[in-house]
C-alpha cells in the first residue's frame, strides 16, 4: 500500500454505525421479534434501523417495571431528586450527540437542536427539583371536625405507559416521561415512531445516570401496536396517551376502561418548551388520607 | 335479636315519628325549577325496605327528560357561572342551614325510604349533608386561591348518578362541589331512593336558587346512561358499582367529558396483636355493620394477627349478639332493612356461595322481621384468599375473617384485591400504623377508628375502585377546568 492511498483511507474514515436497542429492565435487548425498520432524516436519508418492539417486548417492560415500582416508588424524594438531576448531568456531557440526533430527526439546524436540547436538560433539572415538593404542594392536613389527626398525601399511582409525542423527538419525550418517574411512577415509554433515535440514545444516558433498572423501560416501533397491549395490561395502572391520534386515543381509553385505569388524554401543545406546570405530574397521582384518633385532650373530658 | 339477650334489660321501643314528614302520594320530575311529569308518562313505586309499604309514586326519567333537564342546566350556566363567587357561596348557605332546620323531617324520610337506622341517618348523615353544603359554599369566592391556577373555570353541566346506600348524603357530595365551582347539574338518584333528592329539590326552591341549576331525575339505570352519554354534559360523576363505573369510562372514551368515579372496595380491617381488643371490636362493627354494610369503604376483609384471633373473635361474636336488628325508626335499632329484595337476593347469592366453597359461616341468634328486607349480621371463618366471599364486593352485612402472622403477610393480603378504597389499621404502636399505612394501596385509611367521614378530607380510590377525589380541596378539581 502506498502512503496516498493510505492518508485517502484515513481522510474517509469509514463511520461507526450505532446498533440502536431498546432499554427495558435496564438492560440493551434487541426487540424479541427480530424485527427492525428503517428510520430516516427528515429529507429521507437513511439513520439507522431501530428496533420494532412486539407485544411481547410491551410485556417484558411491564414486568421490569413493576418490579422496580416497590423500590423507586420507596425511594426518598430527595433521592429521586439527586437521581433525576445526575441525568441532567450526564446529558449535558452528551448534549453534541443529541444535538445531531435532534437535528437529524426533525430537520432543524444545529442551533435550533441545540435549543431543543438544552431545554430538554433544563427539564430535567426543573423536575428534579419538584419530587420533594410536590407531596407538600397537593397534600396537608385536613381540619376535620372531631377528635382526628387526618393528613392527606399523594402517592404515585404505579406502572405508568407513556406514549411520548410524535414531533418532538427529544423535548416532548422528556417532557412526558420526566413527571412520571419525578413522582415515584415507572413507566414505559414508547418513543416517536418516525423520530425514535433520540429516545433510544437517552435510554443509554438513563443506564448511566443512577436511575434503578426497570423505572424507565424505552420502546420503539409501531406506537399502535406497541400501545395496544400496554393499554389492555391488567398491571399497568396508568396511560398517557400524548402520542396518539384521536382515534387511536379513543381505542386505548377504551381498552384502558378495563382496570380502569388512570388515563391522561392527548393534550394539543404548540410548544414544548413553554413552562409545564404541574398538571402531568399530578395526573399520575393518588391521594392517600390517614386518619388517627388525637385523644382530645381536655375537648370533651375523654382521655388519651 | 333482642329478645334473645340481655333479657334483664329489655328495650322500651323507642320510636321516632313519622309525623314530621308529609310524604305526597306521587312526584314528579324536578327540572327548570318545577316538578314535571315524564315525557312518556311512566312512573315507578318507592318502597319502605323494612316494610315494603308503598310510599310514593315517581315520575321515571327517560331519555327525552335528560334531554330536556341538560338544556335546562345548559341555560342556566351561563347566568351561574357569572355570578360572583360570593353570591354563589350565599346560596350554598342558604341550602346549608335549611337542610340543618330539615334535618329531622330527612332523616325521617331517609330512613322510611332506604331501610337504613334512624340512629345513622340522625347522628351521621344528616350533619354531613349540611355540613358538605357549608364546606363547599366557603370554598364558592375563594377559587383563585384553591391552587388550580389564577382563575379556573367551571366545566358547564355535570350529569351525576348517585347510589342508594346514603342518598342524600352522595347528593351533598356531589352538588354542593359542583354549584361552588359555577357548574349546573343534573343528577339522577337510584331507583329505590328517590324521595330524599326529590325532597332536596323543594330546599333549592326555598333557597331561592336559580331555575335550571340543580334538576333531579330519579329514574332507572337507562336514565343514567342517557345522562353520562349525553353530548351536551361536561363532566361526569358516578358513585356506585365498579362493573357500572367501567362501562361509564368506555362510554366516555374519546370525549371531552372530565369524570369521576367512585368505585366499589373490599376494604381490609388489619388488626394487630397489640391492638386494644375493645375498639378494635367496636371499629370492626361499625367498619362491616354500618349502613347494614352496603358502604362501598366497609371493612369487609377482617385480618387479624393468629396469636389473638381466638380473643378477638369470641369478643367480636358477643359484641354481635348485642346488635339491636329492627324497626330503623326505632331509634335504639343498630341494623336496619336491606334497600331492596334484589339487594338481599344478592347477598342471600354470595352468602350461599360462601358456605359452598367450604367458609364457616355465623351468626348470632337473630329473629328477622316477617315483611321487608332482612339480612342477619353474619361472620365467615376460615376464608381464604381465593374465597369468593374473600373477593367480591358482598355490599351488605356479612365480614369474611382472614389471619397473617406478619406485617408484611398483612400488607400482602389486605392489597390483594383489584379495589384499593379504604383499609383500617389496629395497633398501639404508632411506627407500625405509619410503616403499614405507608404500603396500603388505598386511598382512606382508618387507624384505630372506622369509617370515618369529613368534608374537609378527601375520599377516593385507588386501582378499580375508580379515580378523582371527593371532598377538602381536592374534591374542587373535578369540577374545574384545570388544564
Amino acid at each position: 500500500m502506498s502512503d496516498k492511498t493510505d492518508k485517502t483511507e484515513q481522510q474517509q474514515r469509514l463511520s461507526v454505525f450505532k446498533t440502536y436497542k431498546l432499554y427495558v429492565g435496564g438492560k440493551f435487548p434487541r426487540s424479541e421479534s427480530g424485527r427492525v425498520y428503517e428510520v430516516t432524516d427528515a429529507k429521507g436519508k437513511w439513520l439507522a434501523n431501530a428496533p420494532q418492539s412486539s407485544r411481547k417486548d410491551a410485556r417484558d417492560a411491564v414486568v421490569a417495571a413493576r418490579k422496580a415500582f416497590g423500590g423507586w416508588s420507596g425511594a426518598t424524594a430527595y433521592n429521586r431528586g439527586q437521581i433525576l438531576y445526575r441525568v441532567a448531568e450526564m446529558l449535558e456531557g452528551r448534549k453534541g450527540q443529541f444535538v445531531t440526533e435532534v437535528a437529524e430527526a426533525e430537520g432543524l439546524s444545529k442551533s435550533k437542536a441545540a435549543d431543543q436540547v438544552e431545554a430538554t436538560i433544563d427539564r430535567w433539572v426543573w423536575y428534579a427539583g419538584w419530587t420533594d415538593k410536590i407531596a407538600q404542594v397537593v397534600g396537608g392536613g385536613n381540619p376535620v371536625a372531631g377528635p382526628y389527626f387526618n393528613l392527606s398525601s399523594p402517592e404515585p399511582t404505579g406502572v405508568v405507559a407513556v406514549l411520548a409525542p410524535q414531533e418532538s423527538s427529544f423535548l416532548g419525550l422528556v417532557s412526558v416521561l420526566a413527571p412520571v418517574i419525578a413522582t415515584g411512577n415507572t413507566a414505559i415509554v414508547i418513543a416517536s415512531e418516525r423520530s425514535p433515535l433520540p429516545a433510544l440514545s437517552l435510554g443509554e444516558v438513563l443506564a448511566t445516570s443512577d436511575v434503578p433498572g426497570g423505572v424507565v423501560n424505552v420502546l420503539s416501533g409501531r406506537t399502535a401496536e406497541i400501545a395496544a397491549p400496554l393499554a389492555a395490561h391488567q398491571d399497568v395502572n396508568a396511560i398517557d396517551l400524548a402520542g396518539a391520534d384521536d382515534v387511536l386515543a379513543k381505542e386505548l381509553e377504551i381498552a384502558a376502561a378495563d382496570n380502569l385505569k388512570r388515563v391522561l388524554r392527548p393534550q394539543p401543545v404548540d410548544d414544548w418548551s413553554a413552562a409545564p406546570g404541574t398538571d402531568r405530574m399530578t395526573a399520575f397521582l393518588e391521594t392517600k388520607t390517614v386518619w388517627h384518633p388525637t385523644g382530645s385532650l381536655g375537648a370533651s373530658g375523654s382521655s388519651y | 335479636m333482642a329478645s334473645t339477650t340481655a333479657s334483664a334489660f329489655e328495650y322500651a321501643p323507642a320510636p321516632e315519628s313519622r309525623s314530621v314528614v308529609d310524604i305526597a302520594p306521587s312526584y314528579g320530575l324536578f327540572i327548570d325549577g318545577e316538578f314535571t311529569e315524564a315525557a312518556e308518562g311512566k312512573v315507578f313505586k318507592t318502597v319502605s325496605p323494612s316494610t315494603e309499604e308503598v310510599l310514593s309514586e315517581i315520575a321515571q326519567a327517560g331519555e327525552a327528560d335528560v334531554d330536556r333537564a341538560v338544556r335546562a342546566a345548559r341555560k342556566a350556566f351561563g347566568k351561574w357561572s357569572a355570578l360572583p363567587g360570593s353570591e354563589r357561596a350565599k346560596y350554598l348557605f342558604r341550602i346549608a342551614r335549611i337542610i340543618q332546620e330539615r334535618s329531622r323531617e330527612l332523616a325521617v324520610l331517609e330512613t322510611l325510604d332506604n331501610g337504613k337506622p334512624i340512629k345513622e341517618t340522625r347522628d351521621a348523615d344528616l350533619p354531613l349533608v349540611a355540613a358538605h353544603f357549608f364546606y363547599y359554599a366557603g370554598w364558592a369566592d375563594k377559587l383563585d386561591h384553591a391552587g388550580f391556577g389564577a382563575s379556573p373555570r367551571p366545566l358547564g353541566v355535570a350529569g351525576q348518578v348517585i347510589p342508594w346506600n346514603f342518598p342524600l348524603l352522595m347528593l351533598a357530595w356531589k352538588i354542593a362541589p359542583a354549584l361552588a365551582t359555577g357548574n349546573t347539574v343534573v343528577l339522577k338518584p337510584a331507583e329505590t331512593t328517590p324521595l330524599s333528592a326529590l325532597f332536596f329539590a323543594d330546599i333549592c326552591r326555598q333557597a331561592g336558587l336559580p331555575k335550571g341549576v340543580v334538576n333531579i331525575l330519579p329514574g332507572y339505570g337507562d336514565a343514567g346512561a342517557a345522562l353520562v352519554a349525553h353530548p351536551d354534559v361536561n363532566k361526569v360523576a358516578f358513585t356506585g358499582s365498579t362493573a357500572v363505573g367501567k362501562a361509564i369510562a368506555r362510554q366516555v372514551a374519546g370525549s371531552h367529558k372530565k369524570v369521576t368515579l367512585e368505585l366499589g372496595g373490599k376494604g381490609a380491617n388489619i388488626v394487630f396483636d397489640d391492638a386494644p381488643i375493645d375498639q378494635a371490636v367496636e371499629g370492626i362493627v361499625s367498619g362491616i355493620f354500618f349502613n347494614q354494610g352496603q358502604v362501598c369503604c366497609a371493612g369487609s376483609r377482617l385480618l387479624v394477627q393468629e396469636s389473638i384471633q381466638d380473643e378477638l373473635l369470641e369478643s367480636l361474636k358477643r359484641r354481635l349478639a348485642t346488635l339491636r336488628l329492627g324497626d330503623p325508626l326505632d331509634k335504639n335499632t343498630d341494623i336496619g332493612a336491606i334497600n331492596s329484595a334484589e339487594q338481599l337476593s344478592r347477598i342471600t347469592s354470595l352468602v350461599e356461595q360462601g358456605e359452598a366453597e367450604g367458609a364457616e359461616r355465623w351468626s348470632p341468634a337473630c329473629e328477622l322481621p316477617t315483611s321487608g328486607y332482612w339480612f342477619a349480621p353474619t361472620l365467615f371463618t376460615n376464608v381464604t384468599q381465593a374465597h369468593t366471599v374473600a373477593r367480591d364486593e358482598i355490599f351488605g352485612p356479612v365480614l369474611s375473617v382472614l389471619s397473617f402472622r406478619t406485617p408484611e403477610e398483612a400488607v400482602a393480603k389486605a392489597n390483594n384485591t383489584p379495589y384499593g378504597l379504604s383499609a383500617g389499621i389496629w395497633t398501639e404502636k404508632g411506627s407500625r400504623i405509619l410503616a403499614v399505612a405507608s404500603k396500603l394501596r388505598a386511598g382512606v385509611i382508618w387507624s384505630n377508628t372506622f369509617n370515618k367521614f369529613d368534608p374537609t378530607s378527601p375520599f377516593g380510590g385507588y386501582k378499580e375502585s375508580g379515580f378523582g377525589r371527593e371532598g377538602g380541596r381536592h374534591g374542587l378539581e373535578a369540577y374545574l377546568d384545570v388544564r
